[in-house]
């Protein structure tokens, strides 16, 4: 009687239980197409990490001409907001974080450059700005450069590097970050809720003495959990397809390079993974508040420091090595970027695929044997 | 002394739970200063009755009065809270579980405002009263559920109500504890003789006992009266009997006496279940201590005991639940192993508390188990038709379980433990808190199983008359047998009259009770206390909040150490590994053309700190394939004669190709290998072309504010810090008002003085606490493992931390008052503050760069508010005076959160 088949029976009719249980909780189900519909689209298009949407201030003392070209040089897109201000707003205007920069130009200026003489003007730049202040600074530059080169390109010949550099980028030629950062907001999302969902399943069954009546069922506790994990998951992978098809592709018309099947079966993979991870959390706290408490710093670090938020190589190496070995989340950061945005096939992303099953094992062991222990506790 | 008239007078009053009707038009006048019971079966509106008395639920239609104040009418509700008590169904659902006997008691004193000395003299006289005395600093969790309903009593009296409501209060108490129980109402009303007091009951023995009864049946008052008046107009002997007799005609037919008949013998000698010496312990605590029996096949055997004499643990190990830590038990004569799938289809098994999917409904619950059970598919729909039938589910199989009264859930259940036809069952007071008659009709189909299908039954109760319905009983007291044998034996052997009395003896025996010192003296009367004026707001009261939720945090160490481990751990990780510093980008080389100039170039790139150089690339294929691969990002392509046409002024091309998978990046790259490539060709420039470049006519001085050195941490550690304070308060602030709705404690907020800002804000206060102590620990983790100093004022850092940590906690509330179930506060606080703390705060792109819906967001909460005050301060060295508004704001959110909250959070259920 016993076999494969009698489990997979099983795990089918408890993965049943599990997706009614889950449609009897609309808060759930709203906060679910939230997060993948209007908060992927929402972060992809007000969020820019790339230097857009600059703020920047001029504070203009010459008032000649060319300060006004150049006041004019500072547009949409890469500017958001340009205004001219007065020299005594500088300080206010930058500690409420209003303006980022602030370009000084200071009297005389044209006259100045005109006559040949040596002038300069002064760019003040809030470093605390991260994303935008070292890249904002190089396209300031460039622009004032360009626009005083074009200002003598009348009157004198210039003289052009011996060099004709070409910079492409590929996979995102305009380098928009709408692109990464909805793709990676899905991932995120695939993170989060399979954790809260998975662990929140099993802390409710715990909580409401159902699983003890499970036990005493001709089930197993694998199969059990494995409903846990396969129930939750497949929510979760559904809701993230529709949203990388429906907001991403279609919504934010962000080109998928890549075979989304291979996506599609990478995901499952990740979402059973970080799927055991919630069991295995849900297992180690015996409330919700507890639950609650440990699931979402454990979410937020490997969400944070996946690559899917800041370049994995600026962390330190230990870091990195850390976070790789632990964490499932930076290997399908790197798995989704090479399917997704590169196109990479198999051949290319299967040693994340691997990594990523190698530590889903290692969490699925763990979970299994906490499992075991807390319900029989 | 009570005003003239009844305790509660009903008019008209007709109460719907969607489609089912609980009271129906209902008109009813209650008397003053009498014991009154409410009887009749589940669902027939008992607990709405009270509730409804009580002024927990909102009234729906009609008019409902109680103590002479019109409970529709807010003011004259508010007005009467202090004058009653009530007592919630279900085993201490209104106490705090890891709060001692004294607090739980001390929190309810504190909520009708009394002061210290009254409120231990109180304590005292009810602790005496009571007999709990001895087990005052004692967890509530840690009390038997007779001890429970006696200690939830106590907090009801805490305040001389004068009208006790009280939702069957000795349900699933053992015969010892009900007798004391009620002993002790007596005890306390000759002391309070004003006082009325509204029971509703299952046991028709005890409402015996009562002044005057309701009977109920489909929303509807039947008969009303004394016990002796309502059996005199059905002309029965008993009140069980007098109850069925007063139903009308159709639901009588139902009805049928229970008939035992004999067992049949069955000709297999091996026992059905065979316990030798099963004990377990729980560390110290021996809760099954050596217990050895056998039960026949078919025989129904009864465990009987007082709460907490290891019955049910007894069930479980015998289920294999639980593992026994010494002794064997064999279940047909097979040992008992806990992965053994064949066993557990033997066993239908029943758990004392209800253990069915509340989510999923009574059919949906039914079909889960034939499935697991792997009943033959064709036959599930059937067999599920029978059990409906029989159990009379009928009516409910499309509702779930959470909306159904306790007595139909337990029918549910089993109905679920008999779905797959074992040889055995074992059942965990299955009749606990189900109504006469349908414990009837259980029995009938006990029997029916036990006699005619030669199932043995193995079950625990608290009734007598079913115990007396056992082929054999046990009694057990503190993890051990006392006694075994048929009913009759048992009587006999304490020469007493019935089994009640035989079981009161052993287990007085057991315990060591003398029969002098049971009830206990009644406690001097109290002086009559005049009513404290109503006050709108009493800190007392707030304080009682604040000071209970303070206790259950700091029993709950891992909830505690997580609130200041938790922001600390994620400090380092972020300190460390947030950073947009972009270096060891990862590049190679296609050099077609490996001259010296090429060299050249390829070294200018190799010895910057910011690109680290692998292997060179063969082909444009490599190219393609190591870029796809994510493992280069970027790529130079030196074409053939680059060293001669760029000796021969021909300017050749240089193509880099970036890895656009990760836009900041790639942008940042795209500089570093703008400015190395300009300084190669003009270092080339200078050193050969007689084109000598001009110096630059203009040069732009950069001034980086603030964080001159630009480092990461510098701004991202203040940022962490807003990240921090919103997602874990906000996180255990969500616990706090769904949690008491799931336990059921709410009920005390609905059922005392208490407004719904003290309740709220008592209970934010502690949260509030926590995460100020959290902010201290990682301002000094700011300034010593990162260096990032303080350059701006301190205390305005401090108030702004304050403001928005009663924000995020405030928020948190917010989420709770909203929510029914914890897991969707959980779920809801941690993607509804998550998100835009990450993204719309400022912690990656400045809030004045954002657009849309981002901006909307970020801007509609705190923490795109609070980012600046942390930012300005550590970093750019601002104060109040800069900052105002921001604090303004962030004040504004606490008090908008506040209020909000209140609105989702109703005195009174729907």
């Amino acid at each position: 009687m016993a076999g494969i088949a009698t489990h997979v029976q099983n795990i089918l009719r408890l993965v049943v239980k599990e997706l009614r249980s889950i449609r009897a909780d609309p808060v759930m189900l709203i906060l679910v197409a939230y997060t993948f519909s209007i908060a992927v689209y929402t972060v992809a298009t007000s969020v820019k990490l790339e230097a857009r949407d600059l703020t920047i201030g001029i504070v203009d003392e010459d008032r000649s001409e060319l300060s006004r070209t150049l006041l004019g040089a500072f547009g949409p897109p890469l500017f958001k907001i340009s205004r001219q201000i007065g020299a005594s707003e500088i300080d206010s205007e930058m500690n409420s974080g209003r303006l980022v920069f602030v370009l000084e130009i200071p009297p005389n200026f044209q006259a100045d450059l005109l006559a040949g003489r040596q002038t300069s003007v002064q760019l003040n730049i809030d470093a605390t700005a991260m994303t935008q202040a070292g890249n904002g600074a190089v396209y300031i530059q460039q622009i004032i450069a360009q626009e005083i080169a074009n200002r003598k390109a009348g009157r004198e010949t210039v003289t052009s590097l011996p060099i004709n550099l070409v910079v492409r980028a590929r996979f995102n030629p305009n380098l928009d970050s709408g692109w990464f950062s909805s793709v990676m907001q899905i991932l995120n999302n695939i993170t989060l809720l399979t954790i809260v969902l998975t662990g929140a399943a099993l802390i409710r069954e715990r909580e409401q003495g159902t699983v003890e009546h499970l036990l005493v069922m001709p089930v197993t506790p694998i199969e059990i959990m494995l409903a846990k994990i396969v129930a939750n998951a497949l929510v979760i992978l559904l809701a993230a397809v529709a949203s990388l098809v429906v907001v991403v592709e279609w919504a934010l018309g962000v080109p998928i390079a890549g075979s989304l099947l291979l996506f599609v079966l990478g995901s499952a993979i990740y979402a059973f993974t970080v799927a055991a991870l919630g069991i295995l959390l849900g297992t180690l706290a015996t409330t919700m508040g507890q639950f609650g408490l440990l699931a979402i710093p454990v979410f937020v670090v490997t969400q944070l420091l996946s690559g899917a938020t800041t370049p994995m190589e600026s962390m330190p190496t230990w870091l990195q090595w850390t976070m790789r070995t632990l964490s499932p989340t930076p290997h399908f950061v790197t798995f989704s970027q090479g399917v997704l945005y590169r196109g990479a096939g198999l051949d290319v992303v299967w040693p994340e695929i691997a990594k990523i099953i190698t530590i889903g094992a290692a969490y699925f062991g763990f979970a299994l044997a906490r499992f075991r222990k807390v319900i029989f506790a | 002394m009570t005003e003239a008239g009844p305790a509660a007078r009903l008019m008209r009053v007709t109460h719907r739970y969607g489609k089912v009707t609980a009271l129906d038009d209902l008109t009813i006048d209650l008397p003053a200063g009498r014991m009154i019971g409410v009887i009749g079966p589940d669902g027939v509106g008992k607990s709405t009755l009270l509730a409804l008395i009580a002024g927990v639920r909102a009234i729906q239609q009609g008019s409902v009065h109680a103590l002479g104040g019109d409970l529709a009418v807010t003011a004259e509700r508010e007005a009467r809270r202090g004058r009653i008590a009530y007592m919630p169904q279900g085993l201490g659902r209104n106490l705090y579980p890891t709060l001692s006997v004294f607090e739980n008691i001390d929190f309810h004193a504190r909520l009708f405002g009394q002061g210290g000395a009254e409120r231990r003299s109180r304590i005292d006289e009810l602790l005496r009263a009571t007999g709990l005395d001895p087990f005052e600093s004692r967890p509530a969790a840690k009390l038997s559920g007779g001890m429970k309903q006696k200690l939830s009593l106590c907090c009801a009296l805490i305040h001389d109500p004068d009208l006790l409501v009280l939702d069957e209060p000795t349900t699933g108490v053992d015969p010892l504890s009900r007798g004391q129980f009620w002993d002790l109402i007596d005890t306390i009303r000759a002391r309070r003789p004003g006082m009325s007091v509204v029971v509703a009951t299952a046991y028709m023995e005890e409402a015996e006992r009562f002044d005057w009864l309701v009977a109920m049946d489909d929303g509807r008052a039947i008969a009303t009266g004394t016990p002796a008046e309502l059996r005199e107009q059905a002309g029965q002997p008993t009140l069980d009997a007098a109850f069925v007799a007063l139903l009308p005609e159709a639901k009588r037919a139902q009805h049928r006496e229970v008939e035992l008949r004999p067992r049949v013998t069955s000709d297999d000698a091996t026992p059905a279940i065979e316990a030798e010496g099963l004990t377990r312990r729980f560390g110290d605590f021996v809760a099954v201590d050596h217990v050895s029996f056998r039960i026949g096949r078919g025989e129904i055997f009864g465990f009987l005991g007082s709460n907490g004499c290891g019955k049910s643990t007894t069930m479980k190990m015998l289920t294999g639940l639980l593992p026994a830590s010494e002794g064997t038990a064999k279940l047909f004569g097979q040992p008992l192993a806990a992965d053994d799938m064949e066993t557990r289809r033997n066993v239908g098994y029943m758990s004392q508390a209800f253990s069915l999917y509340t989510e999923l409904t009574v059919r949906q619950n039914l079909v889960l188990h034939a499935e697991l059970y792997h009943l033959p598919p064709a036959e599930i729909p059937g067999r599920i038709a029978e059990l409906l039938a029989r159990f009379d589910l009928e009516g409910v199989a499309g509702e779930r379980p959470d909306s159904l009264p306790l007595g139909i859930r337990q029918r549910l259940q089993l109905a679920v433990a008999v779905l797959h036809r074992p040889a055995m069952l074992i059942l965990d007071e299955p009749t606990s808190g189900v109504d006469p008659i349908a414990r009837d009709a259980f029995w009938r189909t006990l029997i029916d199983l036990s006699r005619d299908d030669g199932v043995t039954i193995f079950l625990s109760t608290h009734f007598m008359n079913e115990a007396e319905r056992c082929d054999r009983i046990s009694f057990m007291h503190a993890g051990k047998v006392l006694a075994v044998g048929t009913p009759q034996e048992l009587v006999r052997s304490r020469g007493a009259g019935t089994l009640e009395e035989a079981f009161i003896a052993y287990l007085k025996e057991a315990a060591g009770i003398a029969d002098s010192s049971d009830v206990p003296a009644a406690p001097p009367a109290a002086a009559a206390r005049p009513l404290p004026p109503a006050r709108r707001f009493d800190p007392r009261r707030l304080w009682a909040c604040t000071r209970r939720e303070t206790m259950e945090l700091l029993r709950d160490p891992i909830r505690l150490s997580f609130a200041f481990l938790g922001p600390l751990l994620l400090m380092l990780a972020f300190g460390f590994g947030i950073s947009f510093d972009v270096e060891n980008l990862k590049f190679a080389t296609f050099d077609q053309d490996k001259s010296m100039e090429s060299r050249q170039l390829v070294e200018a790139f190799s010895s910057s700190r910011y690109f680290d150089e692998r292997p060179p690339i063969a082909s444009a294929d490599e190219l393609d394939r190591r870029l796809r691969s994510g493992e280069l990002q970027l790529a130079i392509e030196i074409p053939p004669s680059f060293g001669r046409d760029l000796m021969s002024g021909r300017v050749p091309e240089l193509s880099v190709w970036l890895d656009g998978a990760m836009p900041f990046r790639a942008e940042t790259t795209r500089g570093y290998v703008t400015g190395l490539a300009t300084q190669y060709a003009q270092g080339f420039a200078a050193g050969h072309a007689a084109s000598s470049h001009a110096p630059e006519p203009v040069t732009i001085e950069t001034r980086f504010r603030y964080n001159q050195d630009f480092k990461s941490a510098n701004a991202m550690v203040p940022s962490v810090i807003m990240l921090m304070l919103i997602v874990i308060p906000a996180i255990m602030s969500a616990i706090g008002v769904v949690r008491e709705k799931e336990t059921g404690s709410i009920a005390n907020f609905r059922s005392t003085p208490i407004s719904r800002f003290e309740f709220l804000f008592g209970k934010q206060l502690p949260y509030i606490g926590v995460a100020m102590g959290s902010f201290l620990m990682l301002v000094v983790i700011a300034l010593t493992v990162f260096a990032v100093p303080i350059k701006g004022s301190a205390w305005t850092l401090l108030l702004a931390t304050l403001l928005y940590v009663s924000a995020t906690t405030g928020f948190g509330q917010l989420i709770s008052s909203f929510t029914r179930t914890q897991v969707s506060a959980v779920f809801a606080t941690a993607i509804l503050s998550i998100i835009p703390a990450v993204n719309f705060s400022g912690l990656m792109v400045p809030v004045a760069s954002l657009s849309g819906g981002g901006r909307l967001i970020g801007t509609s909460l705190p923490p795109a508010w609070y980012q600046p005050v942390s930012v300005g301060v550590f970093t750019k060295g601002l104060g109040a005076a800069e900052l105002w508004p921001n604090l303004l704001v962030l004040a504004g959110f606490f008090l908008l959160f506040l209020v909000v909250a209140q609105l989702g959070l109703r005195k009174q259920e729907a």
